[in-house]
C-alpha cells in the first residue's frame, strides 16, 4: 500500500498530494517534487518515438534507499505519483498498475463535476476516500 | 583523527603492482646508474609492464618472515587482517630483488670481480632468507655485445658467474650501457615481470596450502585472511579475473563469521574493503550493472549491522563511506567511458552519503552529551600507534570472543570516540557530500533533485551556522519552487531563511521572507502569520523582532544584540523592495479604465490593493509611476491608509493628457506602497508595470477559466472579484472626435483625361472656431505605384493639368471655420488610365478647448474616402473605303480613297464633341479642309458620331509598303460642365495602311443617274501610270438594260503618263438599278492586271428612273 498519493497538474504543480500521517510530510512534497525530473524524461522520450500510442504507466520511477516511486502520466499530461515503502515487496507491478487506474478514474469523476475548475486543487471527497482506500492504513 | 578513520586506506584503493628491488645502484653519484634508474621510472604509461620498482641498498634488510606453522591445531586467530599485510606485499617485501654489477667479459680482475658479485648475492639471500623472492644479476657493461654463441669468453665467463652466485641462467642478464638504454631496459622489465609473476603464483600455491590444516570453528577468520590474500595476490600478478573471483568468496565467507557487538566493527570493515575491491573490479571489467547488484547486497547486507548502540554514529558514518565510495568508483568509471543515466548516476550514492553523514550528525548529537570529561589514561592508544588488525577497538586488540575482557575499559573506550564524534565537522562532510551530489544531478539534467539537495546544502550551512551562504543557496532555489508553485515546499524553504535572516539581523532580507510568508502563498497556520505580521511590524517601527521559534538559545542572542546594534545606527532608514517577482502579502493590480483615451477626456486609472495578512496592515503613500513622469503628480496619495485582511480596496485617479501625447501609449512603469514611515522605518513596496507578482498570472488564468464556465452571472454576483480583475498597464491618447462633415460630391464615373470635379463641403459643428484647417487631398496613399504616375490632382479647374501636377495635395490651407459656417472646395482630379482608385480627403484643424479646467488646444481630423471608377468616354473606330464605299485593304497610290471615322460614345453622361480634326503625315486631302463635320454635337450614351475625308496617296518612290497614316484629335467636354471648362483633347493614332501602285488606272465620269429612254453618256479616262507604253484591248459587252453606241472593241495603244478617252452613249431600257454594260479590258504587257482588277475603279450600276410623265394637277389630286 502506498505512503503517499499526488496529483500533480499539467504545469507541475501539486493538484493534490496526500501521505500517511506519521512520517515527515515535507520529506514526500520533495520526493514527489523530484521524480517529476524522471517523468519529464520519460514524456519527452517517449513523445519523440511513439506519438500518441503511448503508455501512461510510466512504471518505476527511482528507487530510493527507503520508498519506491511509480508515475503515472494521462493524456492531458496530467501526472500521479504513487510512492511505496521499499520493504513493500508483496506489491507487484500489477497491483501499481491497477491502484493508477482506480486513481485515474477517480479523477476522471472530479473533472466532470461541472462545478470542479480544471487546475484547481482537489476537494473532492470521492476522491479523498479513494485515496484513503489505498493507503497505508495506520492507527 | 575520526575523521579519517573511515577513509578507505591508501593501498586497498591503489592498484597492486608486483614489486621489484634494484640494489647496487648509486643514482646519487653515479651518472650511469641515474639514467639506468631514470629509464625505469620515467614514462611508465599503460603499455610498461605494471611493475612497481623500487632502488634499495645492497644490505638493505627486508621484513623478517616468521617461522612456517607447522600446525594450526592450538592456533587462536587474533584478527581478520592485519593493517601492515597489504603495504608489506606492495612495499616492502620483493618479488624479485635485481643486483646490479659493472663487470665486462673481458675485465682484466675477472676472477676477483665474479667473488665480490658472489658475495654481493650472498648478502642479498641472506636478508630473504625464508621468503621466496627471487634473485636476479645484471652486469653493467661498457661494450656492445657480439651476438649470442659467438663471444665464446663471454658464454664460458657467463656459465661461471652463474655457478659462483648459484643463479640459473635465466636470472643472469647483461645491460650494456650505450645508444638503446631504454629498448635494453623494456626487455630486462619484461624479463623482471615473468620472474614477479612466477613469484606470486608461488605465494597464492603458498597460502591455498594452509587450508588443509584450518577447521572451521576455530578458523573462521582463517577462511576469509587466506581468501583475501589470494585475491591480492592475484591482483599482484594481474590476474584481475582470478582475484574477482577469491574476492568473491571472500566476501561471502565475511558474511559467514559470527557477529556480535565486540567484532561487528572489524566484520563491517573487511566487508567494506572486499566490496570496495569487487566493486572496482567490476567497473574495470566494464560490467557496471554486477558493480552496482554487488554493491546493493552490500548494502542489503550490513544495512542492519549497527553493532553497539552507543556508537550507532560509527555504522553511519561507515555506510555514508560506502556510498561516497562507490560514488567515487562509479564517477571514476564515467570518465574512463562508461555512460551512466539520468535513474542511475553516481549523484544517487553522494546524495545516500549525505543522508547517512546527516544520520550520523543526529545520532553524535544524542549521544555525544556534551560535559563528559575525556577519560584518562588514553583508551585509544596502543603501543604500536596503531592497531594490529583493521576495525579493531584499541583497547582489546586481538580480542574475538562475545563479551568484551574488561566492562570498565569499554565504558571508557566508548566514552572517549563519543567526545572524539562531538569533535567532527559533520556539516562540512555533509555539505561536500551534497555538492558532489548537485554536480552530478546537473549532468543527468535533474533540475528538481539538483534543488532539492540545494535546499539540504542550504539547511547544512543554516546549522553550520553559515548564515550568508545558507540564504545565498536558499535564494537560489526558491524562485524555482515559485514558479513551479510548490508552494508547501517553498513555505519550508522561507521559513528556513526566515531563520538565517533573523539570526544575521539582515533587516532586507527578514522583511522580504516576512511579507512572503505572510502572502497567500504560505501554507503556514494562521497564528504563526500572525506572530510574524507582528514582527514585521516591529522591525518597521525600528524595534527588535521576536526571535523565530527552534533557533537555539545562544545564537538567538547573539542576534538579539546584532538587531539592537543595528536599529541603533543612524543610517538611511528607507529600503525599497522590488516584489514582482515574489508573492508578497500586499497584492497590487492596477488599471487604465479603458484602452484609449480622447485628450479631450480626463484619463482615469485605478490601483486596486489587497492584504493577505491576518492583521490590518497600514501604509502611508501609494504612488503611480507612468511613462511620461509628468504625469506622476497626480497619481499619489500621501496619508495614511489601512488594508483589512482579505478586502480588496480601490484608488481612483485621473488626470488630463497633453495635447503632444496625442498618438502616444502611456504605460505604468511601476507602482510603489510604503510601509512604516518617518518615524521607524521606511519600506517602499514596488511592483513593476501594473502590478501583478510571481502568482497572479496562473491565477488569472485560473480566474478566466472559471468564469468562461460559470458565464455572466458569476460576474454579476461578486462585482469586485479579485482573480477576475484584469491588469490594463497602457492606454493610447488618441486625438479628439472632431465635430465637422466632410460631404463630397461628383458625378462618376470619371472619364478617361478629363479633369473630373469632386466638390468637398466642409460644415463646422463645433461650438468654438476651427483655426487653420487644412485639407490634404488625393489619391489615397499605399495603392498601386502605377496608379501613383496616372493620377493627377489640382485645384485648378480652368485648364487641363499636365503630368506635373501630384497625386496627393498636402496641406491645403482653407482658413478657419466659424460655427456653423460651411466651406466649399473643387478638387479636380485627372485620371490618365481607367480603373478603380481610391481617394483620400483629409480634413485638419484646431481649436480650443476645456478639460477640467484646464484649456488645451486639440488637434482633430477628418477623412473621408471615396473610390472612384474612371472609364473611357468613347471609342473611336476607323476605317479605309474606296471611293465607292467598299473596303479597302491597301490603297493605290494617287487614287483618292475614303477615311471613315467613328466616334461611339461609353460615357454614362452626354458628351459635347466641340471639334475634330485630322492630322495627316503622307496623305493629302483630295478636298479643300473644311470645318469639321461634328462641331458641336452631342452624344448621349450609346450615340455614335462619324466623319469621312476623301483622301488621296501622292505617288511615293517607296511604294508597296506601310505607311503611317496620322491622327485624329477629337476636342470633348462633359455636356453638363460649364461652358468655361476645359476642353479635353483626344488624339486617335490613324492605322497605318498597305500602299500599292497600279499600271492603270481607269475612271469613268457618268450622271448620278439616267432616265429610261434617255441618252446617258459615260466617259471613261484611261490612264497610263507606267512609264512604258501601253497596249489595251478594250470591249464593251452588251446589255439587256441598255443600248448604246460607241466602239464595241478597241485596241488602242496609250503614251506613259498620258491618258485616253472613251466615250459611250448608253441608251437606257429598264428603270431601276440596272448594271451597266460591262467593259472588259486587259493589258497584254501585263496580264496580272486585267478586267477583274481594274473593275473595283468602275461604276458597276447605276440607277435609271423611269421615263418622265406629265404634270397632271388631276391625277396628283386623285392620289
Amino acid at each position: 500500500m502506498a505512503v503517499c498519493i499526488a496529483v500533480i497538474a499539467k504545469e507541475n504543480y501539486p493538484l493534490y498530494i496526500r501521505s500517511v500521517p506519521t512520517q515527515n510530510e515535507l520529506k514526500f512534497h520533495y520526493t514527489v517534487h523530484t521524480s517529476l525530473d524522471v517523468v519529464e524524461e520519460k514524456i519527452s522520450a517517449v513523445g519523440k518515438s511513439l506519438g500518441d500510442q503511448r503508455e501512461l504507466y510510466l512504471g518505476l520511477l527511482y528507487p530510493t534507499e527507503d520508498y519506491k516511486v511509480y508515475g503515472y502520466v494521462t493524456n492531458s499530461k496530467v501526472k500521479f505519483v504513487i510512492v511505496v515503502d521499499s520493504s513493500n515487496t508483496s506489491l507487484r507491478d500489477n497491483e501499481i498498475r491497477s491502484m493508477f487506474r482506480k486513481l485515474h478514474n477517480s479523477f476522471t469523476d472530479v473533472m466532470c463535476n461541472p462545478f470542479h475548475n480544471p487546475g484547481d486543487p482537489i476537494q473532492s471527497k470521492a476522491f479523498d476516500g479513494i485515496v484513503s482506500g489505498m493507503m497505508v492504513q495506520t492507527g | 583523527m575520526a575523521g579519517s578513520q573511515w577513509e578507505l586506506p591508501p593501498e586497498l584503493c591503489c592498484r597492486p603492482m608486483a614489486f621489484v628491488a634494484l640494489t647496487g645502484l648509486d643514482v646519487v653519484y653515479n651518472a650511469v646508474h641515474r639514467a639506468i634508474w631514470d629509464a625505469f621510472c620515467a614514462n611508465r604509461r599503460a603499455d610498461r609492464v605494471p611493475i612497481s620498482f623500487k632502488v634499495l641498498p645492497g644490505d638493505h634488510e627486508y621484513p623478517k618472515c616468521r617461522t612456517k606453522r607447522t600446525s594450526y591445531e592450538w592456533y587462536i586467530p587474533k584478527g581478520i587482517l592485519k593493517t601492515g599485510w597489504m603495504n608489506k606485499h606492495l612495499n616492502l617485501v620483493p618479488a624479485l630483488v635485481v643486483l646490479f654489477y659493472e663487470l665486462d667479459w673481458d675485465d682484466p680482475q675477472w676472477k676477483e670481480k665474479q667473488s665480490e658479485c658472489a658475495t654481493k648475492v650472498e648478502i642479498v639471500r641472506t636478508s630473504l632468507q625464508g621468503r621466496n623472492t627471487k634473485v636476479a644479476v645484471v652486469l653493467i657493461q661498457k661494450k656492445t655485445p657480439l651476438p649470442p654463441g659467438e663471444d665464446l669468453v663471454a658464454s664460458e665467463r657467463a656459465a661461471a658467474l652463474c655457478n659462483a652466485c648459484d643463479l640459473s641462467g635465466k636470472s643472469l642478464f647483461v645491460l650494456p650501457h650505450t645508444d638503446h638504454l631504454v629498448g635494453y631496459i623494456i626487455r630486462l622489465e619484461n624479463a623482471f615481470y615473468e620472474h614477479a609473476q612466477t613469484y606470486y603464483y608461488t605465494e597464492i600455491r603458498r597460502v591455498k596450502s594452509h587450508k588443509e590444516f584450518l577447521n572451521k570453528t576455530t578458523h573462521q577468520l582463517l577462511f576469509v585472511r587466506h581468501q583475501f590474500k589470494i585475491a591480492f595476490f592475484s591482483e599482484l600478478k594481474q590476474d584481475t579475473q582470478n582475484a574477482l573471483k577469491y574476492y568473491r568468496t571472500a566476501y561471502s565467507l565475511v558474511h559467514e563469521l559470527r557477529a556480535h557487538e565486540t567484532n561487528m566493527l572489524e566484520i563491517k570493515t573487511m566487508a567494506g574493503f572486499i566490496n570496495y575491491k569487487i566493486c572496482r573490479l567490476c567497473f574495470q571489467h566494464n560490467t557496471p550493472l554486477d558493480a552496482i547488484a554487488q554493491f546493493r547486497k552490500h548494502i542489503d547486507l550490513c544495512k542492519k549491522k549497527i553493532g553497539s548502540a552507543e556508537l550507532a554514529f560509527e555504522h553511519a558514518a561507515w555506510m555514508s563511506k560506502q556510498f561516497q565510495s562507490f560514488g567515487e568508483l562509479f564517477d571514476e568509471a564515467i570518465k574512463l567511458g562508461l555512460t551512466a543515466i539520468q535513474t542511475q548516476n553516481p549523484g544517487f550514492y553522494y546524495q545516500q552519503a549525505a543522508c547517512y553523514s546527516q544520520d550520523r550528525k543526529q545520532q553524535a548529537q544524542q549521544l555525544c552529551q556534551a560535559g563528559a570529561s575525556y577519560p584518562s589514561p588514553e583508551p585509544l592508544e596502543t603501543q604500536s600507534g596503531a592497531l594490529d588488525f583493521y576495525g579493531q577497538r584499541p583497547w582489546r586488540q586481538g580480542h574475538q570472543s562475545i563479551d568484551p575482557p574488561d566492562a570498565e575499559k569499554e565504558k571508557t573506550g566508548i566514552l572517549a570516540l563519543q567526545i572524539k564524534e562531538r569533535d567532527v565537522p559533520h556539516s562540512e562532510l555533509i555539505i561536500a557530500l551534497l555538492s558532489n551530489a548537485v554536480a552530478q544531478f546537473k549532468k543527468y539534467k535533474c533540475p528538481r533533485m539538483k534543488s532539492h539537495l540545494m535546499v539540504q546544502m542550504g539547511e547544512e550551512y543554516y546549522h553550520a551556522k553559515d548564515y550568508t551562504k545558507a540564504l545565498k543557496l536558499l535564494d537560489y532555489v526558491m524562485c524555482d519552487y515559485r514558479t513551479e508553485r510548490w508552494w508547501g515546499l517553498l513555505t519550508a524553504i522561507l521559513t528556513t531563511a526566515l531563520r538565517c535572516a533573523y539570526l544575521m539581523a539582515s533587516v532586507k532580507d527578514y522583511i522580504i521572507y516576512c511579507m512572503e510568508l505572510l502572502g497567500r502563498a504560505s501554507t503556514l497556520k494562521e497564528d504563526q502569520k500572525s506572530r510574524i505580521e507582528k514582527n514585521l511590524i516591529k522591525v518597521l517601527m525600528n524595534e527588535v523582532p521576536d526571535a523565530e521559534p527552534e533557533c537555539d538559545s545562544s545564537s538567538v542572542s547573539a542576534a538579539r544584540s546584532l538587531w539592537s546594534d543595528r536599529m541603533a545606527l543612524a543610517g538611511s532608514n528607507e529600503l525599497t523592495l522590488e516584489v514582482q517577482d515574489y508573492i508578497p502579502f500586499i497584492q497590487c493590480k492596477a488599471k487604465f479604465q479603458s484602452p484609449s483615451f480622447h485628450v479631450d477626456q480626463p484619463i482615469q486609472l485605478q490601483v486596486f490593493l489587497r492584504a493577505d495578512c491576518p492583521h490590518p496592515v497600514s501604509f502611508n503613500k501609494l504612488a503611480v509611476s507612468l511613462s511620461n513622469q509628468e504625469y506622476n503628480q497626480w497619481c499619489v496619495v500621501e496619508e495614511t491608509m489601512s488594508l483589512l485582511p482579505g478586502k480588496t480596496k480601490c484608488y481612483n485617479f485621473s488626470f488630463v493628457a497633453k495635447t503632444e501625447d496625442v498618438g502616444k501609449k502611456i504605460e505604468m512603469a511601476g507602482i510603489e506602497v510604503m510601509l512604516g514611515g518617518d518615524s521607524g522605518r521606511c519600506v517602499f513596496v514596488n511592483w513593476r508595470g501594473a502590478g501583478g507578482d510571481a502568482a497572479s498570472t496562473h491565477e488569472a488564468l485560473q480566474a478566466s477559466r472559471s468564469s468562461r464556465r460559470w458565464g455572466r452571472g458569476m460576474e454579476a454576483r461578486q462585482a469586485l472579484d479579485w482573480d477576475s480583475l484584469t491588469i490594463q498597464h497602457s492606454t493610447m491618447i488618441i486625438s479628439r472626435v472632431p465635430k465637422i462633415s466632410v460631404q463630397l460630391s461628383h458625378q462618376p464615373p470619371a472619364l478617361n483625361n478629363e479633369m473630373y470635379c469632386i466638390s468637398l463641403t466642409v460644415q463646422s459643428q463645433e461650438e468654438g472656431v476651427a483655426k487653420d484647417v487644412k485639407l490634404t487631398a488625393g489619391l489615397k496613399p499605399g495603392q498601386d505605384a502605377n496608379l501613383g504616375q496616372t493620377t493627377h490632382v489640382t485645384l485648378d479647374g480652368s485648364k487641363v493639368c499636365d503630368d506635373t501636377a501630384p497625386a496627393l495635395l498636402p496641406d491645403v490651407p482653407l482658413g478657419d471655420l466659424k460655427p456653423g459656417e460651411k466651406l466649399e472646395k473643387c478638387v479636380y482630379v485627372k485620371c490618365v488610365s481607367t480603373g478603380p482608385r481610391v481617394f483620400l480627403f483629409h480634413v485638419a484643424y484646431s481649436i480650443d478647448t476645456t478639460v477640467e479646467g484646464r484649456q488645451i488646444v486639440c488637434k482633430c481630423h477628418k477623412d473621408e474616402t471615396v473610390t472612384i471608377e474612371t472609364v473611357v468616354p468613347f471609342e473611336v473606330s476607323v476605317k479605309f473605303v474606296s471611293t465607292k464605299f467598299e473596303p479597302l485593304d491597301r490603297v493605290a497610290l494617287d487614287i483618292p480613297f475614303l477615311l471613315m471615322t467613328d466616334i461611339l460614345s461609353s460615357s454614362p453622361w452626354p458628351l459635347l464633341l466641340a471639334s475634330s480634326s485630322l492630322q495627316l503625315l503622307t496623305m493629302t486631302s483630295n478636298t479643300p479642309q473644311l470645318q469639321s463635320q461634328l462641331q458641336e454635337v452631342v452624344l448621349q450614351t450609346g450615340e455614335s458620331a462619324s466623319e469621312c475625308f476623301c483622301l488621296r496617296c501622292p505617288p511615293l518612290t517607296n511604294s508597296n509598303s506601310t505607311v503611317a497614316t496620322g491622327q485624329y484629335l477629337i476636342s470633348w467636354r462633359r455636356q453638363s460642365s460649364s461652358a468655361d471648362s476645359p476642353l479635353i483633347q483626344t488624339t486617335v493614332t490613324l492605322p497605318h495602311v498597305i500602299l500599292e501602285s497600279v499600271p492603270l488606272y481607269i475612271h469613268a465620269d457618268l450622271p448620278s443617274f439616267g432616265r429610261v429612254r434617255e441618252s446617258l453618256s459615260v466617259r471613261y479616262h484611261i490612264e497610263n501610270r507606267t512609264a512604258l507604253v501601253q497596249e489595251v484591248e478594250m470591249a464593251v459587252e452588251p446589255s439587256d438594260a441598255f443600248m448604246f453606241s460607241g466602239l464595241k472593241q478597241v485596241r488602242l495603244r496609250i503614251l506613259p503618263g498620258s491618258e485616253q478617252q472613251m466615250l459611250y452613249n448608253y441608251y437606257p431600257l429598264m428603270a431601276g438599278y440596272q448594271t451597266l454594260p460591262q467593259l472588259n479590258i486587259s493589258l497584254p504587257r501585263c496580264p496580272t492586271t486585267n478586267t477583274h482588277t481594274l473593275r473595283r475603279f468602275l461604276p458597276q450600276r447605276i440607277f435609271v428612273k423611269p421615263q418622265g410623265r406629265q404634270l397632271d394637277d388631276a391625277s396628283i389630286a386623285a392620289a
